[in-house]
């Protein structure tokens, strides 16, 4: 199975939104475009447009997520689709129906559109190859592998407050081992050319030849700060104590959490983000995330565009080249 | 083989419409265009009819009847309504009235930001090949094109109109 | 006299260190009764025409599950038998993690009488080491060799007990007994999937590190030494490991090892983008490590090449990658896999057969895998210039799962005979 097959058609265009990786850098940038004309709808009385007027767009969420499901509705609501939300238990297969069952039942209901989050990596790669040629698939996060659409809509918050990609370096700090948004966003970055991406965690929360991605990886926060235009702290889940991977939230928000003390080691107008939702006083300080540089909130704005623009992109017909302007529409 | 004609005086057209469209400049309209070609033109209209409210831009792709066939064109622009449609006359301009299905598309656009008192089509050409019952109030030029011709408007500057032909 | 011949093929018999084009007779009750040479007043009822084709002695092979009983919804001892016959294995080893567990004399008897029922591969079970294979009691050895087991075995099951593992090893070596033994420390290997390294960290999905390979190997290998028991290491999957076994042997320490065909070709960048057909266990590997495990069969460090076949339904493959179930289809890839080694000239053709026949069959401790005058005709013949594809639809085993569907292969099986009947013949299946 080629890389880049599965995401995209016959005629090569986007099918499938699954992982970032294999996307030419054109795609990326389409996206992120797009995504600039949806920001203004949102801006209007009525924040609809009729793209997806008649469509079903089924939010699949087998981990539950109120935020992420909530933007993808919001998103699809406003292109004028019908959206339908599902959360099925994510039982082994053993006990419950398949996952491939489940979607095959679902696409008897004449769905177009599947937005699938699951705590099993390759999960939506699964999916995506076993649906038939008109539904499309929107990965909203599949274990540790991929969360497209939130690098997406980070590097569209990148791009609006930093400018061009190509010449910043960023920061990611926290638990890169566990992090499908963390893996999404080197890629991204990477792509559209970043200047240098860097992993900032304890040896214990990064995987296994990181460097190989394309980052430099640090252990010593202040070191990897130094000199960065963005910083994306990622959430720490509590639970990881338990397996032996940090000792203490005491310790690790010393090290490893967000305060302003650590922020000044990064250039002075360096933004703050973070994918959410937040543990104040772990992964980042309450004074940071409320401060002048952080961009957080404005995050969540961009996501409902960037979703409206991948879901539009996917949606729509052949790969709309340059039509010729005027004649043939008027 | 396109070739840009010299059958219309695009500069003198527009001064014509403009002429046309002189005496609704007691309702106080708002002028809109329709990117990119109607905006060149409405642009050029609106200072010589010195209009007041500054210039609304529209980009129907969002409205298209075509998406599910055609998709997505990324290279969109955003729509820019500066001032409030409400009850206002409107004068919408475009480049070419051919089908008529981009005049359908911006009316539906422009009636999701509020509702208009009227709408007034301005085009520079008008031209056969009507798919819906559109027809436009201020007309440039009249063209009967062959079917297989297309006419399309070149600019910001200097503006020149060119005929495609395009293959079967 | 009357019986089979098989004329005019390239005998290659690495247990008889036979290389050579004669024909083969084998008596009507089924033993090999001349080479080269009829037999005073032979008379062929059946002639099979091998000219072109190579004639080696039936496959043995390792290890192969069968599913029964308690897993009949994936395959059957009967489908598997047949598969095997299909891809010129005659004897299987199988071992004990069926359902129930095979720790008692009845079950070893049960599945080697079903075997025997079908006439087909010949089955030889291993016994379980402790019971339930829970790694804390031990079983009734003795009596499971009585029985026909031929070594004993935890499978996949640690024994986390140290001291429960070096009373078990000093027991079987009591009778004897080989033990066959998977290194993989169960917490290091967590809830991995994959190798740990930059395939597993790209896909995201959970690794289980070399260490857990080679800290149970250290581990192991210590015991034996201090029991002198005679072990078998089952499906070795890293380079580290391969090193420890030679400086083992070195040491003398009666231990052997083999590998799955599959480790000897695939690496975990086939798994690509979540290929479920190249989740195994151990996971696959680096480069590195596929390369050492060639070399080791070169060397000599490793002494099989086995299947290690694992039949599944296709659901079991239909799941996200850490959901889905290890294992490959392996029985009709194992001697199509082992000639590739031979066209990519890292065995000759008798070194290849040999990790088939002879060095399996010395490993079990059981008479085959040799074409001896007197001894039971179970042989092989292929035809080493065939050229064909695996496809789905092509399977004899229940089991379609496998990474290698698609690919081509030069060598495929025409006639297999068990106890000196066909059981096997390409274009009558």
């Amino acid at each position: 199975m080629k890389r880049d097959d599965l995401q995209f058609d016959s005629h090569g265009r986007l099918r499938h939104l699954l992982t970032i990786e294999g996307l030419p850098r054109q795609t990326l940038l389409d996206i992120l475009n797009t995504a600039e004309s949806f920001i203004s709808v949102g801006e209007r009385e009525i924040k609809k447009v009729p793209l997806l007027r008649g469509k079903t767009v089924v939010n699949l969420f087998f981990e539950a997520s109120t935020r992420t499901r909530t933007t993808f509705e919001i998103a699809a609501k406003r292109l004028s689709a019908d959206v339908i939300n599902l959360n099925p238990s994510a039982s082994s297969t053993s006990k419950g129906e398949t996952l491939l069952d489940t979607v095959r039942n679902l696409e008897a209901m004449h769905t177009e559109l599947f937005v699938v989050r699951h705590r099993e990596s390759g999960a939506a790669h699964l999916i995506a190859a076993h649906v038939p040629e008109h539904v499309h698939i929107v990965n909203a996060g599949d274990g540790r592998h991929a969360h497209p659409t939130q690098a997406l809509l980070d590097l569209f918050t990148i791009r609006r407050h930093k400018g061009p990609i190509e010449n910043l370096k960023v920061a990611i700090v926290g638990d890169i081992l566990h992090s499908r948004v963390a893996r999404s966003e080197i890629h991204a970055l990477n792509t559209l050319g970043a200047a240098e991406v860097r992993v900032i965690a304890p040896k214990t929360l990064l995987p296994t030849a990181v460097e190989k991605l394309g980052v430099h990886a640090y252990t010593d926060m202040r070191a990897g700060l130094a000199g960065v235009d963005v910083v994306m702290m990622l959430r720490l889940q509590r639970e990881r104590m338990t397996g032996a991977l940090i000792s203490s939230e005491q310790e690790y928000f010393n090290l490893y959490g967000l305060t302003q003390e650590k922020l000044d080691f990064a250039k002075p107008d360096a933004i703050v983000m973070h994918p959410g939702p937040m543990n104040r006083g772990l992964d980042i300080d309450s004074a940071v995330a409320d401060g002048p540089q952080s961009v957080i909130l404005p995050q969540v704005t961009y996501g409902i565009a960037v979703r409206m623009a991948i879901m539009a992109l996917i949606m729509g017909g052949t790969q709309a080249e340059s039509t010729p302007a005027g004649g043939r529409r008027a | 083989m396109p070739q840009t004609t010299d059958i219309v005086d695009v500069n003198a057209t527009i001064a014509y419409m403009a002429d046309e469209l002189r005496p609704r400049l007691a309702q106080q309209p708002l002028m809109i265009g329709i990117h990119t070609g109607g905006v060149w033109i409405a642009q050029r209209l609106h200072g010589l009819l010195g209009l007041s409210d500054p210039l609304g831009t529209l980009d129907i792709s969002f409205y298209r009847d075509d998406f599910s066939r055609l998709g997505m064109n990324p290279q969109v622009k955003t729509s820019n309504l500066p001032v409030n449609v409400e009850n206002r006359h409107v004068i919408l301009v475009d480049d070419v009235l051919h089908t008529g299905r981009t005049i359908r598309a911006a009316l539906n656009e422009i009636f999701d930001y509020g509702r208009p008192a009227s709408v007034t089509l301005a085009v520079l050409i008008h031209r056969d090949g009507r798919e819906l019952p559109v027809e436009a109030q201020v007309v440039g030029h009249h063209l009967k094109l062959k079917k297989n011709q297309h006419i399309k408007l070149l600019g910001p500057e200097p503006l020149k109109l060119e005929i495609q032909e395009a293959h079967t | 006299m009357m019986g089979i011949v098989i004329k005019g093929g390239r005998i290659v018999d690495p247990a008889n260190k036979l290389d050579v084009v004669k024909d083969l007779y084998i008596d009507s009750t089924g033993f090999i009764t001349g080479i080269g040479k009829a037999p005073e007043g032979f008379e062929a009822t059946r002639t099979i025409d091998a000219r072109g084709q190579i004639v080696c002695p039936g496959l043995v092979d390792l290890r192969a599950r069968l599913r029964e009983p308690g897993l009949e919804y994936k395959a059957t001892m009967e489908s598997e038998t047949r598969a095997a016959v299909a891809a010129g294995i005659t004897t299987l080893c199988c071992p004990p993690d069926t359902w129930p567990v095979i720790d008692t004399p009845a079950m070893a008897q049960m599945i080697q009488s079903r075997a025997w029922r079908f006439g087909l591969a010949f089955v030889h079970p291993l016994g379980a080491l402790t019971q339930g294979l829970e790694g804390k009691l031990l079983t009734d050895m003795a009596a499971l060799e009585e029985a026909g087991c031929v070594g004993v075995s935890n499978a996949l099951e640690p024994i986390t007990d140290t001291l429960v593992l070096r009373r078990a090893m000093e027991y079987a070596a009591t009778f004897d007994l080989t033990v066959y033994l998977h290194a993989e420390d169960p917490w290091l290997r967590n809830s991995g999937c994959v190798h740990e390294g930059e395939v597993g960290t790209r896909l995201g999905l959970p690794g289980i590190p070399e260490a857990a390979e080679t800290v149970a190997l250290a581990r192991d290998l210590a015991l034996i030494e201090q029991t002198g028991v005679r072990a078998h290491f089952c499906n070795l999957s890293s380079a580290r490991a391969v090193a420890m076994l030679t400086e083992a042997q070195k040491q003398g320490l009666p231990v052997t090892a083999d590998v799955a065909a599959h480790h000897l070709h695939l690496t975990e960048h086939d798994i690509g983008y979540f290929n479920t057909q190249c989740h195994v266990r151990p996971p696959l590997r680096g480069l590195r490590d596929r390369d050492a495990l060639r070399a080791a069969l070169q060397s000599g460090v490793i002494n099989a090449i086995c299947s290690d076949h694992q039949p599944h339904e296709p659901d079991a493959k239909l799941a996200p990658f850490a959901e889905s179930e290890p294992g490959i289809s392996g029985l009709e890839t194992l001697l199509p896999l082992t000639l590739k080694l031979v066209d990519e000239k890292l065995l000759s053709l008798s070194e290849a057969i040999a990790l088939l026949t002879m060095k399996p069959a010395e490993i079990l401790g059981v008479e085959c895998g040799a074409l001896s005058v007197g001894a039971t005709a179970d042989i092989c013949i292929f035809d080493p210039m065939a050229h064909w594809m695996l496809c789905a639809d092509k399977f004899v085993s229940r089991g379609r799962n496998s990474p290698f569907l698609g690919w081509e292969f030069t060598g495929r099986v025409t006639h297999t005979l068990v106890g000196g009947e066909v059981v096997f013949e390409l274009g009558n299946a």
